[in-house]
């Protein structure tokens, strides 16, 4: 669990002042001690050359652009001039995956629950089986699905949605078009992080001290009670960081959005309407026909994405830091 | 815990066993459009007459070739029938994109290119590196007609001209029974549907070609530059021309453009145009081949590339064609691949080569200019 990892550092100091004194200079320790640091070292190494690489590349494309790289609504770095932006694929990325994380995280917690605490052990073994086996699907095959199976069954769902609760604008449909939308996307990308999330929300909810639930018991709660006193907030910064994990998935997720989305380069709140875009769908569409400049440019709108990856995961960070006393670790 | 985690190992093995299974399945089925008769009756029957025509003078080891998927079916029936005339020589075209195969042109990687637009002047000045002596020339090749194919329930023939066929893809036509498509199409029982427009999501040569068409045929209502990337803000967009093809085959009320061969396999009806002249004209390789006589040599020196008559009026002749050059130096190429380079291109020039086009849905290059092109191919040096 991600969660675990920062709040475990700290007793560690204690015990690395020890073992020099017991295991003195055996030559074994010290090869080891090499390799290990040695192979950190290599990782660190290999990441900031990837990383000079890429800016360096990004900066080539970006400096040659025309228009405003954070707000032009248009990618043609083959024309003249060369003209690309980013705010439609940054808007598209983070508007499915907000769809995303609102369909799948209650959906997710609410089977972690049940297979931890409702279901019968017999139900609940096949259950968690089956959510860990979506995560084993390519992400091709729930492309091929969603836009065969999902975008034409969607259209009813989207007739609706358009006809009842058109007045929130979000779900007003403007154009014809079948459900090649950012909604659907989201949809398609939810059930993609269901595993991921429900099964590290399972693993935290089973982690809960017997002792927390069985005195709740005593004290007359019911299951529901002991759920919402003692499970969910033990449970609450696992079930963040779990989201999290989903939510990475969901923004560099790639072969499922281009096969189902209908990309072009609009920004529209109209989540029903086919048309936006993503980063990743944007570089897997794009690369094949593009010149080098054309790639540099690709490569500038992914590091937008993983510094946008590197924010969310940032605040996840802080999330879980604040809500240290309920970790899983401390118990 | 413990007991979680031989769960987990067990969800793992059936995951693992899930996906290898439909890897499996896929692999069966992944492979392109080609419809089965055309390859399979015309390769087998080719092959032992084709034998005799092919020269594999000097050729030897392995030639890497990239680029266009618009004329791979073509390529791999060449392919095989060169590799079964000519042993110990291996010939590998990666079907990737033109704009790909030109990157590994000018990066010297492979022998020759293929591509759905001839060079433009910077990747001309690019390839002169590679061509130590020369430079990258276009020889034309392979000819196509780019169907439009349509779904619209109780419909199966439909009639358009380049005006109507902008605004639509333009969306400014939103609906089938529209005064213009109904006056196209006199007696047809057009439905009150909207018009569903599909284009290429990726940049391609196709889009392109489209484009110069519609621009050369229908300037006040296509407004837009004929480039790779899509260029109108309206309709839908898929991936690949078998992306579109789905799309339409899928979708009521559908209309997009694909190779021809994408509308036969999936059995598509495709729009007939009217061109001016006395009958509108359906799209197939003869129409498209017809269409491509009018075209003009425009590249200069020993460039062939072709500047196409989309306006054309003749009888017969289907417009909307693409052409796949095929990108070669036309002094200087590598030593160790100039046999092999020449004695296949040779092939794919020759009556046999551009016999075989016909069969897989392709158009063959007119005499007049494939003859200039087999000139070329003789002085590559």
């Amino acid at each position: 669990m991600a969660s675990t990892t920062p709040i475990d550092i700290p007793p560690a100091p204690p015990a690395r002042q020890s073992r020099p004194a017991t295991s003195g200079g055996r030559a074994g320790d010290k090869i080891f001690l090499g390799l290990s640091r040695g192979s950190g070292i290599l990782l660190l190494v290999i990441m900031a050359s990837i990383a000079v690489f890429l800016t360096y590349r990004a900066v080539l494309a970006v400096s040659k652009d025309e228009g405003n790289f954070l707000t032009t609504f248009d990618w043609n770095p083959a024309g003249d001039p060369p003209v690309f932006g980013i705010a439609v694929l940054l808007f598209g990325t983070v508007v499915s995956s907000i769809v995303a994380m609102v369909i799948a995280v209650p959906v997710a917690v609410g089977i972690a629950l049940f297979i931890s605490h409702y279901a019968p052990r017999k139900l609940a073994a096949p259950l968690s089986y089956a959510v860990d086996l979506l995560a084993a699907v390519p992400s091709i095959v729930y492309g091929i699905w969603g836009a065969l199976v999902l975008v034409p069954h969607l259209e009813g769902l989207n007739l609706w949605l358009d006809q009842f609760f058109g007045w929130t604008y979000l779900f007003e449909k403007t154009e014809v078009g079948v459900a090649r939308s950012l909604f659907t996307v989201g949809i398609l990308l939810a059930i993609m992080i269901l595993p991921i999330v429900t099964s590290v929300s399972r693993e935290v909810f089973l982690q809960v001290p017997r002792m927390n639930e069985e005195a709740a018991l005593a004290l007359g709660a019911t299951r529901w009670e002991v759920i919402r006193l003692s499970v969910l907030p033990f449970g609450r910064s696992g079930v963040i960081s779990a989201s999290m994990l989903g939510l990475g998935r969901a923004l560099g997720e790639t072969m499922a959005v281009a096969t189902v989305l209908s990309p072009s380069f609009l920004i529209s709140f109209h989540l029903l309407n086919p048309g936006g875009g993503t980063f990743a769908q944007n570089i897997a569409a794009k690369f094949d026909e593009s010149t080098q400049f054309g790639r540099d440019a690709l490569i500038a709108s992914g590091l937008v994405l993983f510094v946008l990856t590197l924010l969310v995961n940032g605040a996840a960070r802080l999330i879980i830091a604040r809500r240290k006393e309920y970790s899983g670790a401390n118990a | 815990m413990k007991l979680q985690r031989k769960n987990r190992l067990r969800a793992t093995a059936l995951g693992a066993l899930a996906v290898s299974g439909a890897l499996v399945l896929t692999a069966c089925g992944s492979d392109d459009n080609t419809s089965s008769d055309a390859t399979s009756g015309g390769s087998s029957q080719s092959a032992s007459a084709a034998a005799s025509d092919i020269s594999c003078d000097g050729a030897t080891g392995q030639l890497l070739a990239s680029g266009s998927s618009a004329q791979k079916n073509a390529v791999d029936l060449w392919v095989k029938n060169y590799m079964a005339a000519c042993s110990g020589v291996e010939v590998n075209y990666k079907s990737s994109s033109s704009g790909e195969g030109i990157i590994a042109f000018n990066q010297g990687t492979v022998g020759f290119a293929g591509s759905d637009s001839a060079l433009k002047p910077e990747e001309v000045a690019d390839s002169k590196k590679i061509c130590k002596t020369g430079q990258g020339i276009n020889l034309p090749m392979v000819g196509g007609p780019i169907a439009i194919g349509f779904h619209l329930e109780g419909v199966d023939s439909l009639t358009l001209d380049a005006p109507t066929l902008a605004k639509i893809f333009d969306t400014k036509i939103k609906k089938w029974n529209d005064a213009a498509i109904a006056k196209l199409n006199p007696g047809v029982d057009l439905p009150d549907k909207a018009i569903q427009p599909f284009h290429r999501s990726e940049d391609s040569g196709t889009t392109q070609n489209l484009g110069k068409y519609l621009a050369a045929t229908a300037a006040d209502d296509w407004k837009y530059e004929p480039e790779k990337k899509w260029p109108a803000p309206g309709g839908q967009a898929a991936t690949g021309s078998a992306g579109v093809a789905a799309q339409v085959k899928q979708v009521d009320g559908a209309i997009g453009y694909f190779e021809l061969s994408y509308a036969s396999s999936q059995s598509i009806s495709t729009v007939d145009i009217n061109t001016g002249a006395a009958a509108p004209v359906k799209a197939s390789p003869e129409t498209a081949s017809a269409a491509i006589a009018a075209a003009k040599i425009k590249g200069t020196g020993k460039d062939l590339a072709l500047d196409l008559d989309y306006t054309t009026k003749a009888e017969g002749a289907y417009p909307i064609v693409l052409v796949t050059y095929e990108v070669v130096c036309d002094t200087g190429n590598k030593a160790e691949t100039l046999p092999t380079v020449k004695s296949f291109l040779t092939y794919t020039a020759s009556d046999a080569g551009q016999k075989l086009l016909t069969e897989a849905g392709y158009a063959p290059i007119p005499a007049e200019i494939n003859a200039k092109v087999r000139e070329t191919i003789s002085a590559l040096s």
